[in-house]
């Protein structure tokens, strides 16, 4: 008997111990678009989260969001987290941070990524975010990464998307040329 | 080509149409500098751009239009169902494409793929395609494929395994942007394995000469260390030699690496100290410089890389004279010259302030920045107050008075419509109560329960009764705010309410005769509330007598007669909102008054009866044992239902006699959750008496023979066990264990202390007391306790008392486990305890192999 309830408690101990994996610190969690209507347009996650968790985040963060009044704070308190949004026109950025980290600064961040997103498209809207969401998704690349910012300078991110795209440009009309 | 949707397509659903009704107020304008503006406000200001612009290179990336295209088609999807048959179709040729060899549209199908898996379809076939692509020679495929690795691998994943080799290849390939892939996809799902085989790779691109791969690179080991704590050391050097770079994006990335290191090791925290000076200098640079457009926010040179450099130096200068001293003069010199116009100054600004309260600062700073918090309390902008609020909170245990003197404007905030400014107001108006102000903050408070969210309104309670049994000016005052709290929010208190309640109410007997009354009148007016006419009910049972006769001087004479009090007592009974342990007090309430009353005795006879056939078996089998006390011993009623005595606290394990163990030992733990007040202690002597009297009638009654008792109809309400039901008799009372054994302590470690308390109440069932405290100057938050035991043993936790430790002991957190061991196996049990402690995660288990006191 006691044998068995060794070996079990060294099971429950190997599970905990997987467990784990999910309590790292990250000052960002994750990032979320998602227009009014709840539609998300990008996502963004700076930990491990399995598929049906980020579901449920996903769905959590869309209601409660949505569901605030106007002209209330950006900030919302969700379990041990706090959530930082902020709505541009029909798009809501929606940043969770831990809750120790500075939540003005956080409202910065995301502020500074929409400067990018509407630097690089031009006067950028939401339709612009749904067809080159890759886009997106690169240039928040260039400026946050595992949950920290990157680079604290517009104009150097700016630079260093326009050369990977020259970069990707090159070498598609490279391959697009006639091998002969 | 690529198609720009200047006319978009021809069907659209009404979400688009709704999208597209917004081009014209969608599109943003952006000033700079201008940061504290709402969207909303910008765009009808801008409205007159309706065109799509579309950038060189994106016509350029798309050699084919497919991408575009099936966005198209999917937004132009009327119903949920036709979505997803374009998506089934869409999928399977993007299967079929991945089946077959390199045509050249590779990234286009994965980037189909990843829009697909955006709105929620599966797309997990693309995980292999994405290794294939990763170590595909082709920078365009290879963006895609890395980005695909981020969004469908994750590092549980099998096919993450296979990327670390690729990974390895790009980390040293000569071009930065590839290498700058594979280290993003590093910092974002790189798992402990990988970590460990490519730490080597990214200490030598710290050493690079290329900045933009060194500051990728120094996030990179940020992952690292997060993920394989002892790697740590492998980074150190190398990041305190990042501190003399020039460019802030670097800089950035070294002073996270720092703050890393240091927070997960004391020595890396002790050798980091040496380098505030250089911490101090770069920030100077910073403050003093003039205007550098690369970082300028909004007339703040680089607020990003200042809040992470003075966060740094909050954890250096935390129990450091000789740190704190280091960065004084830099603080003040912050504190006095950041713009607090802007979202970024005051950003930089409380990022300073948090600095200041941590380390070891001089009185001058401490005030300057205790009046910044006050400053930002009285700002217009929601954000700005609620940061206020959250840093008092935080110096609330030290500098009290400084805080009590915003108490007003912290008050106002409980009135603002914003839930999350409530909640923090809320916080810090119930840390403010003290013996002082608390007629006014109860007044206050009280006024917020009746309006405030349902989400809040536990909390609101809790606190309520927690500041009033601390600072209550007179019992009577205790007991009224009590009632208020009960009958406005009644439904979100906690369940020791009620027997704390009674308990409080037995011992104020000056009292009896007001809180009947007020408790019959409230009674009369709403019956829905549950824990108010539970302890209505109670006090009408046992001070029935009092209120009958009406002679209290405090309130107005109300003639209440016989009738009245049974009237009301039925329409609980009856009532539809009675949850069934209200119809249990109210029926022994009923009960109890068949001595206290004169008159009307047949018709409580009556109504016991009644309830001899109520479908509720608790009920019943309670209103049978009250019928057998009529019948067959009425000549002990008047004893058995005598008013309960006043209970005293803490006498419970030194006044028990042997017999009264005897007798509540075997009491069995479903007797607890009964429709009678559990009181938690009782004077033994009672229960001597009560034992005594049935072993004179003429069915000798032992404890142990229990089954006997219930079945011969003896005065007893629950099969379990006699001790336990003659307890319940006399009003109620929570079936005690046998003398407690005496607290242990089971963990002491970084000032946290877990101590075990075991009560034993059955043979195979016992209740295990969890307590923590802590003895650290710093608060504790997020306390959480997890316990794991053999298979074969059944555990149920309660809900803990709280998640927070303030510091030096100030409070304690406890938590009951109940633990039931039917196969009576060698009972162990483990428990994981996690807290966060000056900002960071702590976590510890610690097995309990033996249990004192069984």
């Amino acid at each position: 008997m006691q044998k068995k309830s060794k070996t079990l408690l060294l099971l429950i101990h190997q599970l905990l111990c997987i467990y784990q994996f999910n309590y790292h610190l990250r000052k960002m969690r994750f990032l979320l678009l998602f227009s009014r209507q709840g539609k998300l347009r990008l996502q963004k996650w700076f930990t491990p989260i399995s598929e049906r968790e980020k579901k449920k985040i996903i769905r959590d963060m869309t209601n409660m969001v949505l569901a605030r009044q106007p002209r209330s704070s950006n900030f919302l308190d969700w379990k041990d987290l706090k959530i930082i949004y902020k709505r541009y026109a029909s798009l809501y950025f929606c940043l969770a941070i831990e809750s120790q980290e500075n939540e003005l600064l956080a409202l910065e961040v995301i502020h500074r990524y929409v400067e990018l997103l509407d630097k690089y498209f031009g006067n950028v809207c939401e339709l612009d975010i749904i067809f080159n969401f890759e886009k997106a998704y690169f240039i928040l690349d260039e400026f946050l990464m595992g949950g920290e910012i990157q680079e604290t300078s517009k104009q150097i991110v700016n630079r260093c998307i326009e050369s990977s795209d020259m970069l990707q440009e090159t070498m598609e009309e490279y391959m697009s040329k006639p091998a002969f | 080509m690529f198609h720009p949707p200047v006319g978009a397509p021809a069907v659209e659903r009404a979400e688009d149409m709704n999208s597209r009704d917004q081009i014209a107020e969608v599109c943003w304008c952006f000033q700079p500098t201008d940061c504290c503006r709402v969207g909303g406000r910008l765009n009808r200001s801008s409205s007159l751009i309706l065109f799509w612009r579309v950038p060189l290179h994106c016509t350029a990336m798309s050699p084919s239009i497919p991408l575009q295209e099936m966005i198209r088609a999917i937004r132009s999807a009327r119903t949920q169902c036709e979505e997803r048959g374009v998506i089934q179709r869409e999928c399977a040729a993007i299967r079929a494409q991945f089946r077959q060899a390199d045509n050249g549209a590779r990234s286009h199908n994965l980037a189909k793929l990843l829009y697909v898996h955006m709105l929620g379809y599966p797309a997990h076939f693309g995980q292999m395609e994405c290794v294939r692509m990763i170590a595909s020679p082709r920078y365009s495929e290879k963006r895609v494929g890395y980005l695909g690795a981020m969004m469908l691998l994750d590092e549980k994943q099998d096919a993450s395994l296979l990327i670390t080799n690729s990974i390895k290849n790009d980390l040293s390939h000569s071009n930065q942007y590839v290498q700058s892939l594979a280290l993003c996809t590093l910092a974002c799902m790189g798992s402990a394995e990988m970590c460990r085989d490519l730490a080597p790779e990214i200490d030598r691109l710290l050493r690079a000469s290329n900045s933009y791969i060194k500051k990728k690179a120094a996030l990179c080991a940020v992952h690292i260390v997060r993920k394989v704590h002892e790697l740590g050391e492998l980074f150190a050097p190398a990041a305190r030699s990042l501190l003399t770079e020039k460019n802030h994006g670097v800089l950035h990335g070294a002073v996270v690496l720092i703050t890393e290191l240091c927070e997960r090791n004391p020595e890396a925290l002790e050798r980091f100290r040496k380098t505030v000076p250089d911490l101090v200098q770069i920030m100077k640079g910073l403050v003093i410089s003039g205007y550098s457009p690369e970082h300028d926010v909004a007339g703040i040179s680089d607020p990003f890389l200042q809040v992470r450099i003075l966060r740094l130096l909050r954890i250096l200068g935390r129990h450091s004279e000789t740190a704190s001293d280091a960065m004084n003069d830099l603080l003040a010199q912050v504190a006095t010259n950041t713009d607090s116009t802007k979202t970024v100054g005051n950003a930089v600004l409380y990022e300073t302030v948090l600095t200041v309260l941590d380390i070891k600062s001089e009185s001058g700073l401490r005030v300057l920045a205790v009046n910044i918090l006050g400053r930002f309390l009285l700002n217009n902008d929601r954000n700005i107050r609620y940061i206020a609020m959250m840093s008092l909170q935080k110096i609330v245990g030290t500098d009290h008075n400084a805080v009590q003197r915003h108490r007003g404007t912290i008050v106002d905030c409980l009135k603002d419509h914003d839930a999350s400014v409530k909640r923090r107001a809320l916080e810090l108006s119930l840390a403010l109560v003290s013996a002082s102000n608390i007629r006014s903050m109860m007044k206050e408070l009280l006024l917020f329960l009746s309006s405030c969210p349902p989400e809040l309104r536990a909390q609101t309670a809790s606190g309520i009764f927690n500041a009033a049994e601390r600072y209550a000016p007179s019992q009577r005052w205790h007991i009224d705010t009590i009632l208020h709290v009960l009958t406005t929010a009644g439904g979100d208190v906690r369940d020791e309410t009620v027997p704390n309640l009674i308990q409080l109410i037995t011992n104020t007997s000056e009292l009896h005769c007001y809180t009947v009354h007020k408790l019959y009148r409230a009674l009369l007016t709403d019956i829905s509330q549950q824990p108010l006419v539970q302890v209505a009910c109670w006090c009408i049972g046992e001070y029935g007598d009092l209120l009958l006769k009406g002679e209290c001087q405090e309130t107005e004479p109300a003639q209440v007669t016989e009738d009245d009090v049974l009237d009301s007592l039925e329409t609980v009974l009856q009532s539809h909102m009675s949850a069934p342990a209200t119809r249990g007090f109210a029926l022994t309430a009923t009960m109890k008054l068949s001595t206290r009353i004169t008159d009307n005795v047949d018709r409580i006879r009556s109504i016991v009866s009644i309830y001899g056939s109520c479908i509720d078996v608790e009920l019943q089998q309670r209103a049978v044992e009250y019928n057998a006390l009529f019948k067959k011993y009425d000549h002990m009623r008047a004893a058995v239902l005598e008013r309960m005595p006043v209970i005293e606290k803490n006498s419970l394990g030194q006044t028990n006699g042997e017999s009264a163990v005897e007798a509540i030992k075997a009491v069995q733990p479903a007797t607890v959750k009964q429709g009678e007040p559990p009181l938690p202690l009782q004077p033994a002597n009672q229960v001597c008496d009560l034992l005594d009297l049935l072993g004179g009638s003429e069915e000798p009654l032992q404890p142990s023979s229990v089954q006997s008792g219930t079945a011969s109809g003896l005065p007893i309400n629950n099969s379990s066990t006699a001790g336990g039901d003659l307890l319940d008799l006399l009003g109620g009372f929570e079936p005690t264990p046998a003398a407690p054994a005496p607290a242990v302590t089971v963990y002491e470690k970084d000032g946290v202390n877990l101590t075990l308390l075991c009560e034993k109440h059955s043979d195979s069932g016992l209740t295990v007391t969890l307590t923590a405290s802590n003895s650290n100057d710093s608060d504790i938050s997020s306390f959480t306790l997890q316990a794991a035991v053999p298979k074969s043993v059944q555990l149920h936790m309660k809900a803990p008392s709280g998640d927070f430790l303030p510091a030096r002991g100030a409070a304690k957190v406890t938590q009951m486990v109940v633990l039931n061991n039917p196969n009576k196996v060698n009972l162990k049990m483990r428990v994981r305890i996690s807290y966060t402690s000056q900002g960071s995660a702590c976590q510890d288990t610690v097995q309990i192999d033996s249990f004192p006191g069984l």
